[in-house]
């Protein structure tokens, strides 16, 4: 709980709602490491790890049954209101932004099962592993920003949301020469854009959090303060 | 959304003309720097308010904060409490309503009042709702009478209900029902502004809903203001929400502004259930 908040009168509904950032902060963990692990079975070509990942995939999902249900608790007995409402409506956004994130890992281990005999040469995988790098540490900081509410750090994931898709437009192109050289990069070229987009998907969820946490914090949305963002 | 209206509002300097309001509506009611003393104990602090017109208001805060003081000011009814003594202004229609010309009570006509605990006369049901318009002489024949009765416990929502029984007596309704009686009752004179102190605080939950229901359809044709300790009612009924604390008035505003995203710390606190 952010630290300018007084504690609840009812301790047992205090317990609740740290019990539910807790969740949401286990979730994220569980998820960035989905990422994570994603993208290295796919860049080692790890059919094991690639294995561990769709299966890790049904727990991120009982993972956002679990926050959900407890949403729906909370609502139904404490009638939650002000930061606690927005608490506990943006632990449902986020919650849902996770297990997507947790979708795009499994499509990233599914790329790799399909990868696996076609000998790829690692010059393919440079831009991939570089915007791997730059959305976990946006998906990082996105969930950084809504656990610690820290509104200012959320305004810096969105503005940081364009260096993502400027990435995957130069990946692209990149990976477009590959195939324009030699028809048969074609096949695991295009295996990789579709990683690439995945992880420009990750990025976009990693957004949606960061806005979350910002409606957290202030209550208003980021949107409609758009000064807040840096220009263009 | 417009800046202003979400912010609480500074109390003016007592006797400084009155601002217009930035409210897009029209502010029958308007308080400036309202304080109230019972005896030596001051149980307001300078509360300045605008009331919009044809809008439900809630005044919320935890006991003792003087929302039903404040309440009894805009009708004068702390005048009946042996050593209250109210200053500053409250104005209705832009006249000053404790201009000593004025009258009592045509005043407590044009503003109503409904209390906590449903108290219809002794009297049958009938005559609790024709007493008012009576003694303000505001029907000239038996039928002219009816007809407001019925309308009034029509308005009330209470019509079905008791069309067959207007004889008996009022006490012998639920306290639901009484509570519509007593909402009738004030319909009856003609009222500009109903003001309710906990109106549904006595009772259950479905009777609460149709009184909450009915609040909600008067809203079209009269200024409400609603004492709740119930969040959930406030932000049910209500369009504008005004939270005080230790007699004073704290944070106003749009309803879900002060239930989404409060300014102030102890409105949050309070309606948090925090300990401030
Ligand atoms: N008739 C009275 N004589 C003396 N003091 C009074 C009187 N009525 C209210 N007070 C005092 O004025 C303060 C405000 O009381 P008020 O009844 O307006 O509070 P309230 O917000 O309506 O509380 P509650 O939610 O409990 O109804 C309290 O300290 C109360 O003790
Ligand atoms: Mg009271």
């Amino acid at each position: 709980m952010p630290a300018t908040l007084n504690e609840h009168i009812v301790t047992s509904y205090e317990d609740e709602l740290i019990d539910l950032n807790k969740s949401i902060s286990e979730m994220g963990g569980m998820v960035e490491q989905a990422i994570t692990e994603g993208a290295m079975a796919l860049l080692k070509l790890d059919h094991v790890q690639a294995q561990n990942v769709r299966t890790f995939d049904a727990q991120i999902d009982q993972m956002q049954q679990r926050i959900n249900d407890s949403v729906v608790s909370i609502i139904a007995r404490r009638q939650p209101m002000a930061a606690d409402l927005r608490m506990v409506v943006t632990a449902i956004q986020v919650a849902n932004d996770l297990e997507r994130t947790g979708d795009m890992a499994k499509q990233l281990a599914k790329r790799t099962l399909q990868l696996e005999n076609l000998g790829l040469a690692p010059k393919f995988y440079n831009g991939v592993k570089h915007m791997k790098d730059l959305v976990s540490r946006q998906l990082q900081a996105a969930l950084d920003a809504y656990l610690t509410r820290d509104s200012k750090a959320a305004v810096e994931v969105c503005n940081h949301d364009d260096e993502i898709d400027a990435i995957y437009n130069s990946l692209f192109r990149e990976l477009l020469t590959y195939m324009m050289e030699d028809p048969r990069n074609i096949t695991q070229c295009t295996h990789l854009l579709f990683c690439a987009k995945s992880l420009e998907r990750v990025g976009d969820h990693a957004t949606n959090i960061a806005e979350a946490a910002y409606y957290l914090e202030t209550g208003r949305h980021l949107g409609a303060d758009e000064q807040q963002r840096a220009p263009r | 959304m417009d800046a202003t209206l979400g912010m609480a509002k500074t109390t003016e300097t007592a006797g400084a003309p009155l601002i217009q309001s930035e409210i897009n509506h029209a502010t029958p009611v308007r308080a400036r720097d309202v304080v109230v003393h019972y005896g030596t104990k001051q149980a307001l602090f300078g509360v300045s308010i605008d009331i919009p017109e044809r809008s439900v208001t809630a005044f919320i805060g935890p006991s003792g904060c003087g929302k039903s003081t404040f309440l009894r000011c805009i009708n004068r009814m702390n005048d009946t409490i042996v050593g209250c003594k109210v200053t500053g202004k409250i104005e209705l229609e832009g006249a000053d309503i404790y201009d000593p010309s004025l009258d009592v009570v045509e005043l407590r006509a044009r503003v109503g009042m409904v209390f906590q605990k449903p108290n219809p006369f002794p009297k049958s049901i009938y005559d609790n709702v024709a007493y008012g318009p009576k003694i303000h002489g505001l029907a000239q024949s038996k039928s002219a009478l009816d007809e407001i009765v019925h309308s009034s416990l029509r308005k009330a929502g209470l019509w079905n209900e008791v069309k067959d029984r207007l004889n008996e007596p009022g006490t012998g309704l639920s306290g639901g029902q009484q509570q519509r009686l007593c909402i009738a009752r004030a319909i009856a004179v003609g009222p500009e502004v109903i003001l309710m102190d906990e109106p549904c605080s006595a009772l259950d939950p479905i009777a609460t809903a149709i009184v909450e229901e009915l609040i909600d359809e008067l809203r079209e044709n009269y200024t409400i203001v609603i004492v709740t300790h119930s969040m959930q009612q406030a932000a049910r009924v209500s369009q504008k929400t005004a939270f005080f604390h230790l007699g004073k008035l704290i944070e106003e505003g749009k309803t879900e502004d002060i239930f989404t995203n409060p300014k102030h710390k102890q409105t949050q606190d309070y309606i948090t259930g925090r300990i401030g």
